[in-house]
């Protein structure tokens, strides 16, 4: 089988490039790391590339308001060209500050109705401020093209601006009945997360959202941080599989871009 | 924890920003003040914690956080308008307005604003021009306003009352300037331009009383002496320095870069006979490393950081910094470019070093300090402490590096005085370890622009905090920028793989003036000041080449490889600047468009300085036997009480703000166990994704033996910091060392004592456990003058440590795994209650310091190494303050398991005159010791690896949700159900 040329998107502040880069190699794509600048002027190179990931960080130290100023950036020749990509099928994954890029560009939620403007965005946690610490995810949608509908997994969050927030209450009801919303934080017992379990404060525990394709993710929490047998902080009970399950969801794009 | 009500203190003069006749809005362009909100109905985390640090001290009913942009240069107001709707505002979240307060300020409402003053880095402002350019919206300059809009709840709040509490809860002076009212003056400053002229000091003819006021005026921190052989110097020369020679002398010459107490010559009366040093560092820590003479260590004390070898192909190098007095001033900023610092110290380390890890280590006056004990001038500790972790978090996690590593003290003598440790690890390719500048190679800087930021760091941080700090050395304040060193990093690491660099370093303290006169040191250097980019006009030729403004770093390239690495930093956005040329003549030369304003010899720069021996004292306390009351006590009680004090109690808090799993490489993390919540012996990082090679970092610090005995406090750093490691699995005859001194003035001989005691201790037990100090830096004027009286920090020794893990899959975290599992003393426990825990809560002082004892510490490693390796141990962790009680606590409760144990077959010895007793063997704090989980069927192989090694088995793990821990007589001393302890060891810091 080939494997799928993937792209890391990189620009000033962006931290997590290396470790999504290994994800993804390790799920079978073949992976390019570059910079934001290489397609301001040359957008259409973006097109060598079924897998685009916006990965974790601080791009422009998050000023403004997380994503801004990529977004920003991006705005006249490449969201355009991501637009045109993704309705010919290529996968876009944003991770973390990825994910936050990805609602200021208008490119999640982007439910029918949007006509490309921001429908969304990521507001500060409600306890005001940075939190790192391993959560459970579940899958509550069958329409996205990462994940499996029903499946637990577990993986580290770490950021200040992590609550989902739409416009309005239309937008939440688009979303659902398209089975956008993606990924929610659970407790230990798989129940509702309150705080810490849900450690942004994020409504109904929306972790991750998809596009209505399916085909765009955005999600707040790092699966490229839980690949590694060594990952999980409970391996040392012997209790946690070999291979962390971060990986599924690369495993599951690499699969779907073939 | 509650912050007490702000304190009436000094008048704040304005820090010394000169603008040099600059007048406000010369360039004459439109501005457009954006100003943005959260609308209502939607929580704001801003508005809620600004309505927290206010309501404390004023009767306030709500707050509304509003942050405006000053945007300088958008000629139409259509265009200010196309700003905030497309780029600042959130259509989602916000509401905003071109012309006002968006939704307006009621009636009984009171307005305060806060923004940094002229010249004072704000990093947003690259990034607002950035986005706005990418939208065809050009500006010339933008400034960032924090605004508050407050209602009282008995009535409008008056302005001065607003004013008065922002000063201390929503500001810092030291950097910000506060406006009340709607309306305020937002014309930007722009300072015009420099005019050149070279400034000759007439030195030649100053008496001993001129010399002195000259290194006092031009904040020098030189002594006579070297204010003498400056003088000579220069008669020889036949004319006078320039300013910018004398400058170059006094960074070079500082406390800060040259560690001349430390290197310096020292006599030695007390404790063990008098004795004298020529090189205290060189015959104490360096000669441990020369003795041991390890074939792993790759590069020591030569460069930025030591390093050790991590594989055949990678070395690992770590470096720790103090930035104690900028904290001190401007905790934020102060503790944020402490972190940058010592990240670029390892970026600089041979030809670039990539960072994998951040540690730190902070000491404060407890956090509840009463408001009357804070002595003017100082900022109350819990703000402090708040500013610290903020600053250390932000610039960390931008900079995308884990901090998975720390410690935080608590003493009231660090009150005037907060001691910042920071550290970075980073991993470098074998053969990109040795460097060298060669004649020929152009001068190159990379990175952020040089303004007026950090002037004097070197020289400040080689004095006194008094009270007046505060506003003189306000220009010594830096304020980061992380994204900028970020793009740093990422440029300079490619240009390192692309085989474009001779030489490396970064800029640290002194700025230029340390870097190039450091690469330059053994061929010369020629360096044009014009070109170096500026942040704003205005600065003279010396502030130029003083500055210590942030993330920049000067680099060593051929001539032929400057115009690729031109090409390669325009792609990560990182400007150039060729500055000169190394030469072959051995002379410092600037000059400042064309004109020359210094020609120094490197020789006398670097060994032209003076030294003066120094005397030092020590006289041991008296000793005190420990107050035994024979009044019967509940020890649940002082279990409880330990796990609730400061220095022991949970840091999840700070833990969980810093990034600590950024990079994927964390194998055992800070927090440890079912519930996350257990103090983890050392962190374990996999610096090369998906290879399970890792390193293992840890620390040992205990400033409370300090006093009592300050060669046993250094000794017990030591071995905390390996058996720290040990525990985890790691082999610490494997294990190198780093030395960080925090002490009081050492020109005094008593502070010296100490240090020299400590320094003896350091050699001696690294030299028998064979672990080599590969890095260290000292800081030794952590006093603070008030009132004519010196508040001296107790003496501060931090010990890192870090060791190379093959497999990190061997390793092993310190939270109970199952019931029925068994649990073992490893180790001898002595009556050594000295410094202890248990001491500091009854209020009880006396008793024995812990002793190391070497021969006993390195068996016990060895065989605990082994028997992990093995994987017979299921949980380990070590025994520090609070004993073998503690131990216990936090293994049950990380591993929400119970714990039935006996203290009768606990190993012990005596020592001192009394004899065994259950406080003793449950509190003392004697080295070398640990506790270890063994499966049933392990206990054999267990106790035959631990052959000749003190050790017993005290109880096993239960399913039940108690600590019990029966004392000699057979009676519980010890009953306490785990959630109480856990709730003892979280609370006091749950929400900082």
């Amino acid at each position: 089988m080939n494997a799928p040329k993937a792209l890391v998107m990189r620009s000033a502040g962006t931290n997590c490039e290396r470790e999504t880069a290994h994800a993804l190699t390790r799920a079978g794509a073949q992976v390019d790391i570059v910079h934001l600048g290489q397609f301001l002027e040359s957008p259409e190179r973006l097109r060598a590339y079924r897998i685009v990931v916006f990965p974790g960080g601080f791009s422009y130290g998050d000023d403004i308001a997380s994503g801004v100023v990529f977004g920003a950036e991006m705005r006249n020749r490449v969201t355009p060209e991501l637009r045109r990509m993704i309705s010919d099928g290529a996968l876009v994954l944003g991770i973390c500050n990825g994910f936050q890029i990805l609602v200021r560009a208008g490119l999640l939620p982007a439910t029918a109705d949007s006509g490309g403007a921001q429908e969304a965005t990521l507001a500060p946690n409600l306890t005001g401020r940075y939190e790192c610490r391993w959560i459970r995810l579940e899958v509550t949608t069958d329409r996205c093209a990462f994940l499996t509908k029903g499946e637990t997994f577990d993986v580290p969050v770490a950021h200040a601006e992590g609550r989902f927030v739409t416009k309005d209450e239309s937008v939440r009801t688009r979303m659902r009945a398209a089975g956008q919303l993606a990924l929610r934080y659970v407790d230990a017992e798989g129940g509702d997360a309150e705080y810490p379990w849900n450690p942004s404060g994020t409504e109904d525990g929306v972790a991750g959202v998809c596009d209505p394709t399916g085909r765009v993710l955005g999600l707040m929490p790092h699966p490229e941080r839980n690949v590694e047998a060594w990952h999980h902080p409970d391996w040392t009970l012997g209790t946690t599989p070999a291979e962390g399950a971060g990986l599924s969801l690369f495993r599951n794009a690499v699969r779907a871009a073939r | 924890m509650r912050t007490p009500p702000p304190r009436a203190r000094p008048a704040l003069v304005r820090p010394k920003v000169d603008h040099r006749g600059a007048r406000p809005d010369s360039l004459g362009l439109d501005r457009t003040f954006v100003q943005v909100s959260v609308r209502d109905g939607l929580r704001d985390p801003d508005s809620e914690k600004a309505l927290r640090a206010l309501a404390e001290s004023l009767p306030v009913v709500s707050v509304r956080f509003v942050q405006g942009y000053v945007l300088e240069g958008l000629s139409q107001e259509s265009a200010g308008r196309r700003a905030a709707d497309e780029v600042i505002g959130d259509p989602v979240t916000q509401i905003w307005s071109v012309d006002g307060i968006p939704g307006g300020v009621p009636a009984d409402a009171t307005v305060v604003s806060v923004l940094r003053r002229p010249g004072v880095m704000d990093p947003v402002e690259a990034s607002v021009k950035r986005a706005l350019a990418a939208v065809g919206l050009p500006v010339e300059s933008v400034r960032t306003v924090r605004r508050y809009v407050v209602r009282g709840s008995r009535g409008r709040i008056a302005e001065a009352d607003l004013v008065a509490v922002a000063r201390e809860r929503l500001a810092n002076e030291a950097i910000e300037e506060i406006h009340a009212g709607v309306e305020f003056d937002t014309r930007p400053v722009h300072p015009a331009k420099y005019r050149f002229q070279r400034t000759d000091v007439p030195l030649r003819a100053a008496s001993d009383d001129d010399l002195v006021r000259i290194s006092k005026e031009r904040t020098l921190s030189l002594s006579l002496l070297e204010m003498r052989a400056i003088q000579s110097f220069f008669k020889d020369a036949g004319r006078e320095p320039s300013d910018a020679e004398l400058e170059t002398l006094a960074q070079t010459w500082s406390e800060h870069c040259k560690h001349k107490t430390l290197a310096g010559e020292v006599r030695f009366t007390g404790q063990g006979g008098p004795r004298t040093y020529k090189n205290l560092l060189k015959e104490t820590v360096f000669a441990a490393t020369k003795t041991i003479n390890r074939p792993d260590c790759l590069s020591v004390f030569v460069d930025n950081a030591g390093v050790i070898a991590f594989d055949e192909k990678h070395g690992v190098c770590m470096k720790v910094e103090t930035h104690n007095h900028p904290s001190a001033i401007e905790p934020y900023g102060g503790a944020g470019t402490g972190i940058g610092g010592v990240i670029r110290d390892v970026l600089g380390t041979g030809l670039g070093a990539r960072p994998f890890l951040n540690t730190d280590v902070f000491c404060f006056a407890p956090p509840d300090t009463p408001d009357e004990k804070v002595p003017k001038g100082c900022l109350h500790p819990a703000r402090l402490m708040h500013g610290v972790v903020e600053g250390v978090r932000d610039y960390g996690n931008r900079m995308g590096i884990p901090t998975a590593s720390g410690g935080l003290f608590f003493d009231p003598r660090y009150v005037g005085n907060p001691i910042v440790f920071c550290g970075t690890l980073g991993i470098i390719p074998r053969e990109l370890v040795k460097k060298a500048a060669r004649p020929g190679d152009r001068i190159i800087v990379i990175g952020g622009r040089t303004g007026r930021d950090g002037i004097h760091g070197a020289t400040f941080s080689s004095v006194e905090l008094h009270e007046e700090s505060e506003t003189v050395s306000a220009g010594a304040v830096q304020i980061g920028n992380p994204i900028e060193e970020k793009m740093v990093l990422d440029a300079l690491l490619r240009a390192r793989d692309e085989g474009l660099l001779h030489g490396l370093t970064d800029c640290g303290a002194g700025g230029l003036s340390s870097a190039v006169g450091e690469m330059g040191a053994e061929t010369g250097a020629v360096v044009e000041l014009a070109h170096v980019p500026l942040k704003y006009p205005g600065l003279s030729y010396s502030e130029i080449w003083i500055s210590e403004a942030q993330e920049r770093m000067v680099l060593a390239v051929p001539h032929a490889n400057v115009a690729r690495l031109r090409v390669l930093c325009a792609e990560e956005r990182v400007e150039v600047t060729d500055l000169g040329e190394f030469t072959d003549d051995g002379h410092l030369r600037l000059t400042y468009g064309g004109e020359p304003v210094a020609d120094l010899p490197m020789e006398f720069i670097h060994d032209g300085l003076p030294r003066t021996p120094r005397n030092a004292e020590f006289t041991p306390p008296a000793p005190k036997p420990f107050p035994w009351s024979d009044a019967s006590h509940d020890l649940g009680k002082d279990l409880r009480a330990i796990l609730s004090s400061w220095n022991v109690c949970s840091k999840e808090w700070v833990i969980r703000q810093y990034d600590h799993e950024v990079q994927a490489g964390s194998a055992v993390k800070p927090l440890v166990g079912r519930k996350r919540d257990g103090p983890g012996d050392a962190c374990v990082m996999t610096p090369i994704p998906g290879n399970p090679r890792g390193v293992a970092v840890s620390s040992g610090m205990n400033p409370r033996l300090g006093d009592l005995s300050p060669y046993d406090m250094a000794a017990n750093a030591v071995d905390e910091a390996l058996r720290n490691l040990c525990a985890v699995g790691a082999n610490p005859r494997r294990a190198a060392i780093l030395d960080n001194f925090s002490w009081g003035n050492c020109s005094k001989p008593d502070r010296l004592g100490s240090l020299v005691l400590a320094a003896e201790a350091l050699r001696d037990v690294a030299v028998a456990y064979g672990t080599p100090f590969v890095s260290g830096k000292d800081s030794l004027n952590n006093e603070y003058m008030v009132d004519g009286r010196s508040i001296v920090i107790p003496p501060t020794l931090l010990v890192s440590a870090f060791c190379v893990v093959d497999d990190v899959r061997k390793c092993v975290t310190m939270d109970l795994k199952e019931a029925g599992n068994l649990l073992f003393v490893v180790g001898v426990t002595r009556d050594e209650m000295g410094g202890s825990h248990f001491g500091f809560v009854r209020g009880a002082d006396g008793g024995a310091a812990p002793r190391v004892r070497t021969d006993e510490g390195l068996a016990a490693f060895d065989s605990l190494h082994a028997a992990i390796s093995a994987g017979l141990v299921r949980a380990c962790h070590d025994l520090s303050e609070g004993g073998l009680a503690v131990t216990l606590a936090e293994m049950a409760f990380a591993g929400c398991r119970g714990v039935d144990a006996s203290l009768v077959q606990v190993p012990f010895e005596e020592s001192g005159d009394g004899g065994v007793r259950d406080e003793i063997l449950l509190f003392s704090e004697s080295p070398s010791r640990f506790v270890c989980e063994v499966r049933e069927r392990d206990a054999a192989a267990f106790a035959a690896a631990l052959r000749g090694v003190p050790h017993a088995r005290v109880g096993h793990v239960t399913t039940s949700d108690r600590v019990v821990v029966r004392g000699l007589r057979g009676a519980p001393a010890i009953d306490e159900p785990i959630d109480r302890l856990r709730e003892a060891f979280v609370a006091p810091l749950r929400n900082g």
